[in-house]
């Protein structure tokens, strides 16, 4: 809808107003700016000095008129805010188009399949950084599905998820470095183990909370492991963390130039771009077993138990389902698949500390797994490429620099767009990107399950 | 009494539950026999819901004892009471309200064979029309009637002995209400099956039952068939004056 059109539709008074109101704001920020942004102070020899940044602040002013004006145009002062289109349209394009989210998820499989070869061809110059991108994002998306059997299908609040990403990330990284005949194919299926067994420590006692108490113990949780590892100096190497961690082999053959190694193996030219994209195949079978073992295990009656435990526990302890073993299943399996992405982590970065098991891992993970739609296997990818590959975008938007004077960082305001990503898709798409879920068993057709009309909160 | 006691198949003795530090039952005895329909009425907050959680084990009775099928049930934990062969029809129905009708019965069928579960099904359809045409439908979607329907369907899929209502006429039209206890009727008459019913609708409850108990304050006062029941002046006075329609 322009605004020609609005005119036409005599709704100029709402023009008018909208643009007043637009100047209003852009006034207010104006003054509120003046100092915060117009004016900067820095201490020099002999007290502060001011610079002015008037292009970022008349930037500013620009940015709070135009928006405001465009919500006032389309949101605050019409009948018909494009809001509502947004949020009915994106609800009813899944059940508009049944195959939808099949068809995609096919195509995205095989865009990831050929994805390293792809990045090769067409952007030679470019693709170390993809791929080690596209590595990321899979690692993300592995660890939002092992979450996703957590959080999404059982309907257990883990906040804690990294501890044990850091627990395979650690068992690795520790077995490797003081056993040399530990490789990472080795240590993958140990540290999985050693995750779960984690994952049933931790769950054993706690599970009987539920909710808003779960939750804050599994924060706790996740706090204690990193404590830990930051403090037992002798065993963990604290805040110093592990180097030296041993690259994953192909089939015995290292990643190395020369005799024996993998490129001299197959008569190939050396080139270290062969590691990356060994490795993103690692993650990436790594993440289509999780995703497997979760569409199986959904199928199967532990699977259902765990969505119906999300229902009603009650209702699941009169049907004789044992609740605390249901949940140890999924707490167990989602840290099995942590643990197996932290082994992961750990070999790919050849060096681990602490710092790379912060909440803030936790809160992204999560965030992933909340913004794709709870259950959502298809979500948690959509909401892996954007977070992730967001975040990365902005580490290239270098024009921002001009505006914004020099220094201005874009990745420091990450949080900030997160944050406002999670209430717009929250305000529009209450349960996620994908909100529909589809039965489990069906004896003649599938019918999608829409949220559409389902109020918040109900059948949590 | 307890020369019945030897063949019920369950049968609650002296039976005391508290929560926390409020006692709710205080000494129930009470019997359900092989092929029984019993209800136990009384008004809110008498207890009835408290007798029926304490029979599947949350909360737990502190004192007394329960025997299902001749073992001790008492301080079994829940999963293991329901998997003896008890169903219930949990109060509120509490369906699966994101998964299909089809998946909540499933859910029931959890613990038996899987060869089972088409003639399961099929016997369920069968009593609950509406649930063949409602079974790709989510459980949320459905009308009260319905859900209580789909409750007590996904009951029957674990082919239960015993069969525990609490509460099914709850916020029902009288239609489906009268719909509702024919199915439960017919269960008892064709399959033979026991049934302890826990009913606020006293007339309706007691016209179903072969027995009746009534529950004031975490005792059973009364008890009879359900015929004696329903003539019985304190139980008009108390539960049906006005009450009948």
């Amino acid at each position: 809808m322009s605004v020609a059109a609005m005119d036409k539709n005599g709704n100029g008074n709402t023009f008018a107003a909208s643009l007043k109101d637009a100047a209003m704001a852009a006034f207010l920020a104006a003054v509120l700016g003046f100092f915060f942004l117009a004016l900067r102070t820095d201490i020099v020899p002999g007290g502060l000095a001011i610079t002015t940044r008037w292009g970022l602040w008349f930037t500013a002013i620009a940015i709070v008129f135009g928006v405001r004006l465009l919500l006032n145009l389309f949101v605050f002062k019409t009948d018909r805010p494009v809001t509502g289109m947004l949020s009915g349209a994106g609800a009813g394009l899944g059940a508009r188009v049944p195959g939808l989210g099949k068809w995609l998820g096919r195509a995205l499989f095989l865009f990831a399949l050929v994805l390293p070869f792809f990045f090769t061809s067409f952007f030679p110059g470019q693709q170390r950084q993809f791929i080690d991108l596209a590595i990321l994002i899979m690692t993300y998306i592995m660890l939002g599905w092992g979450l996703n059997i957590v959080v999404g299908l059982a309907g257990l609040l883990d906040l804690g998820y990294v501890a044990f990403y850091a627990v395979g990330a650690y068992s690795f990284a520790l077995l490797s470095t003081h056993f040399e005949f530990i490789g990472f194919w080795s240590a993958l299926p140990l540290a999985g183990l050693l995750a779960a067994f984690w994952g049933v420590i931790l769950g054993f006692p706690v599970l009987r909370l539920r909710g808003d108490y779960l939750a804050i113990v599994t924060l706790a949780f996740g706090e204690i492991i990193r404590v830990v590892l930051l403090n037992w100096y002798d065993f963990t190497g604290g805040p110093n963390g592990i180097s030296g961690i041993p690259k994953p082999t192909f089939f015995g053959l290292e990643f190395t130039r020369g005799e024996g190694g993998f490129a001299d193996f197959f008569g190939l030219e050396f080139s270290t771009i062969h590691r990356f994209i060994y490795l993103y195949y690692i993650i990436f079978i790594l993440a289509i077993i999780t995703n497997i073992v979760t569409m199986r295990l959904r199928r199967l009656p532990i699977g259902r138990a765990w969505e119906a435990l999300r229902e009603d526990e009650i209702a699941c302890r009169s049907l004789g389902i044992n609740t605390t073993n249901t949940k140890l299943t999924a707490f167990a399996i989602g840290a099995m698949f942590g643990g197996f992405a932290g082994s992961f982590f750990a070999t790919r970065q050849g060096f681990i500390s602490p710092e790379s098991f912060s909440f803030l891992e936790s809160a992204i993970i999560l965030a992933i797994v909340v913004l794709g739609g709870l259950g959502s296997q298809i979500g948690v990818v959509i909401a892996s490429v954007v977070m992730i590959g967001g975040i990365e975008l902005l580490r290239n938007i270098g024009f921002l620099g001009q505006i914004f004077g020099d220094g201005f960082d874009p990745t420091q305001y990450r949080m900030l767009i997160f944050g406002l990503a999670m209430v717009l898709i929250m305000v529009w798409k209450p349960r996620g990107i994908v909100s529909t879920r589809e039965p489990s068993v069906a004896l003649k057709k599938k019918n999608k399950i829409g949220s559409d009309m389902v109020a918040q909160g109900e059948g949590h | 009494m307890s020369s019945q006691a030897q063949d019920a198949l369950l049968s609650v003795r002296g039976v005391e539950t508290y929560y926390g530090k409020i006692i709710a039952l205080r000494g129930v005895d009470m019997d359900v026999h092989r092929g029984e329909i019993v209800t136990l009425i009384g008004a809110n907050g008498a207890g009835k819901s408290t007798l029926m959680m304490t029979i599947c084990g949350t909360p737990q009775a502190r004192r007394g004892s329960i025997h299902y099928d001749g073992q001790d049930i008492t301080t079994m934990p829940t999963h293991e009471i329901m998997r003896r062969g008890i169903a219930q029809s949990p109060e509120g129905r509490r369906i699966f309200p994101r998964m299909t009708v089809l998946e909540n019965l499933q859910m029931g069928a959890q613990l038996v064979d899987p060869r089972h579960f088409r003639d399961d099904l099929d016997k369920v359809y069968a009593l609950f029309p509406r649930l063949r045409e409602r079974a790709a439908q989510r459980g949320g979607t459905l009308s009260g009637g319905e859900q209580q329907m789909l409750a007590i369907g996904r009951a029957l899929m674990s082919r239960p002995k015993l069969l525990l209502l609490d509460e099914p006429s709850l916020g029902l039209a009288p239609l489906i209400v009268k719909q509702i206890f024919g199915a439960v009727l017919e269960l008892n008459r064709t399959e033979g099956l026991t049934v302890f019913l826990v009913e606020q609708n006293a007339f309706h409850a007691l016209k179903l039952a072969h027995r009746g108990y009534v529950m004031v304050n975490g005792r059973i006062t009364m008890s009879g068939t359900g015929a004696e029941l329903l003539k019985r002046d304190e139980v008009r006075a108390a539960y049906l004056e006005g009450g009948v329609h």
